[in-house]
């Protein structure tokens, strides 16, 4: 057994507080666990923005759509990354899909997956980029031609009829997609709340809860991305549309604070036997990290930034600013409320009498370098894509260019 | 009786012994049931497995019984379950641990486990006169009937047996770690060097053949009572009928087969 390991547990025995089980030293659920939560919601709120445009039919978002859709893609593919590393035996992780136990809220992780990626998104991006995809495949030269028409798997139909087939294809796949969204991030929320053993995540709330973040989260990072992306191509930002996202992302974030403000207050009025040790652990371990990261710099500074944003009449570079400011706190903040979840609910004894500690590694494969490697690694991918496919109709840019 | 008289009837006595045994064997296993595995009162090293068939684990259902009171905290048992599972040596990883809880007259409730010398062990040793009640608790997996960490394990690592053991297959389990988060009792640990997760089996591997848990075997003073709640003549369920029993975290719904005589309401 590794001894620097054996030694590091030696030390966190030093910082227990109160009487913690002897099997509980060590944390079993590092930050490789906070970053897949994370890693989903963004999936999730990234595609419930883009179905905004296709099933809610708000034309104000439309710029927004294809960027969404392959952000959306491009933190999927990363999304299991960061549960295989994490495994102990990665060797074995097929066996989620070949001998799966059906009481697992875990084993489903693979059919949700897998039917969210294949018959939600990879589905719903085909139809949008076919008929790209046959107008490129003829316009480029070698070998990119040949990339572009395997994208398109060799179809070359760009007839209106077929066009519009895309079209009404691409809005059944969404409205298949919204409840698969849900699925997908409200069941890793289900993953937590259904621990009965652990009164932190014991919630009915949690799946809720875990779902209006993502869709907060997901929504930032795309008015994140759709703002850093036109400032790189020295475009013009669509101010309504950006105006439209924002104001979405205000009302989730409302909702957001009051469901969390909700379980959070049921707690305290039920006051059950774990509340006194849950006060403990939020004054005392996550005091920084809930309180100021999460509820602070997270909500309420970004709430009060959107309000006055909204409120009064800024020209549009200080409304940009503001928004810019505010998407990228309400990242931390949500990276905050993944730790606070997952971390958060193994700092205390399940005898309800001490506190753990957590002392992340740097290097090792469950550590601070892996996980951000793996936060970094979706918007190498998104790169790939956006160089590869274009974010918006061609027939729309030749409309605006001309 | 001259010689062929008694070769013929050696001829014919031998199969008929054979046929009545066959016979007569399923009446005896129904009498021999609940004692069979040598796990009842003096049980121990004595009672083999039936002779006639392989062990039936839809014939058993185990338990075990602690008696607070008879405790001392001589942790024999976890040193005993250490050797005989091989489990780690240091004080990160049991399958069984014992806890030490002191209450003084003000209510005031201190507990440590006896085998982690962690920073303040022994220093909390208050005065003696303040001290209203002082024992000591043997942890292990409850066996749950109702195990959440076997309802949980994504790729099915993790099962029940049929007589009433949760183990772990460590060539399946894919080291998630979901089972030691659903455990209420913290009675799992990931084993340093196979990498997956490690819990008591009641010592399974003994049972089966009629041995005792080796931290039964060893505890001096009876404080830990094996047995087969299937069986009434067990001692087991003898301890649960001359006491008042309680098993721990109720409200979870586990159905914990770990039964507690004289515990006191603050052991969690």
């Amino acid at each position: 057994m590794n001894p620097e390991r054996i030694q590091d547990l030696f030390d966190l025995l030093g910082q227990v507080t109160g009487y913690i089980y002897p099997n509980e030293i060590e944390i079993h659920w590092s930050i490789l666990v906070v970053v897949y939560p994370y890693v989903t919601g963004l999936v999730a709120g990234a595609f419930i923005l883009a179905s905004l445009v296709k099933v809610f039919k708000v034309k104000e978002v439309e710029p927004t759509y294809r960027l969404a859709l392959l952000t959306a893609l491009a933190f999927l593919l990363v999304a299991p990354l960061p549960l295989l590393l994490h495994l102990s035996q990665p060797m074995r992780s097929f066996e989620i899909f070949l001998t799966p136990n059906l009481t697992s809220a875990m084993a489903m992780f693979g059919f949700v997956y897998a039917w969210y990626l294949m018959a939600v998104l990879l589905l719903e991006l085909w139809f949008e980029y076919r008929r790209d995809l046959v107008v490129l495949g003829k316009e480029s030269t070698f070998p990119m031609s040949w990339i572009y028409r395997a994208l398109s798997l060799f179809s070359t139909d760009v007839s209106d009829r077929a066009v519009a087939f895309d079209l009404k294809a691409i809005r059944m796949i969404t409205i298949i997609g919204i409840p698969s969204a849900f699925l997908l991030h409200g069941y890793v929320g289900f993953i937590f709340g259904s621990v009965k053993a652990n009164p932190w995540w014991s919630s009915v709330l949690m799946p809720i809860v875990f779902l209006m973040s993502a869709i907060v989260s997901g929504i930032a990072l795309v008015v994140f991305l759709y703002m850093v992306l036109t400032s790189i191509r020295n475009q013009p930002i669509d101010m309504r549309c950006l105006d439209t996202i924002v104001s979405y992302l205000f009302y989730a974030v409302i909702v957001d604070f009051s469901l969390e403000a909700l379980d959070f207050i049921h707690r305290l009025y039920q006051s059950e036997e774990s509340v006194k040790i849950l006060g403990t652990l939020i004054t005392n371990k996550l005091f920084m990290s809930l309180f100021v990261l999460q509820i602070l710099l997270g909500m309420i500074i970004p709430l009060g930034i959107l309000v006055v944003a909204r409120s009064r009449t800024f020209n549009d570079d200080m409304r940009k600013l503001l928004y810019f400011t505010s998407v990228i706190l309400i990242q931390v903040g949500i990276f905050s409320t993944r730790w606070n979840v997952v971390i958060g609910g193994q700092l205390f004894s399940k005898s309800f009498r001490g506190l753990m500690a957590y002392k992340m590694e740097v290097m090792g494969i469950e550590g601070l370098l892996a996980a951000l490697a793996l936060l970094i690694l979706p918007f190498v991918i998104l790169t790939v894509f956006i160089r590869l496919l274009p974010t918006e109709r061609m027939e729309d840019h030749v409309a605006r260019t001309a | 009786m001259n010689k062929r008289q008694f070769l013929k009837g050696l001829i014919l006595f031998f199969p008929a012994g054979g046929l009545t045994g066959v016979l007569a064997s399923p009446v005896r296993g129904k009498e021999t049931s609940g004692a069979d595995k040598g796990t009842e009162a003096s049980g121990a090293k004595t009672t083999q497995p039936q002779s006639t068939g392989a062990y039936d684990p839809e014939r058993h259902n185990y338990g075990m019984g602690i008696e607070i009171d008879k405790c001392i905290g001589c942790s024999r048992c976890v040193e005993a379950c250490k050797a005989e599972n091989n489990v780690p040596q240091e004080p990160f990883f049991f399958r069984t641990w014992i806890e030490r809880y002191v209450i003084t007259k003000d209510r005031e409730v201190t507990v440590e486990s006896i085998n982690v010398k962690s920073r303040g062990t022994r220093e909390l040793a208050q005065d003696d006169r303040e001290i209203l009640r002082s024992f000591f608790v043997p942890k292990l997996c409850n066996q749950c009937a109702h195990p959440p960490c076997v309802q949980v394990c994504p790729v099915g690592a993790t099962f029940s047996t049929k007589d009433g053991v949760v183990l772990v297959d460590a060539n399946r389990c894919i080291g998630c770690r979901y089972c030691v988060q659903a455990c209420p009792y913290a009675a799992r640990y990931l084993h340093p060097e196979t990498k997956t997760a490690d819990k008591c089996t009641f010592c399974y591997h003994r049972v089966v053949k009629g041995l005792l848990p080796a931290c039964v075997e060893v505890c001096p003073t009876q404080a830990r009572v094996f047995g087969d709640l299937k069986s009434k003549a067990s001692r087991l369920v003898r301890l649960m009928r001359m006491n008042k029993i309680h098993v721990l975290k109720p409200s979870l719904n586990t159905d914990p087969k770990v039964y507690y005589a004289q515990l006191d309401g603050e052991v969690r």
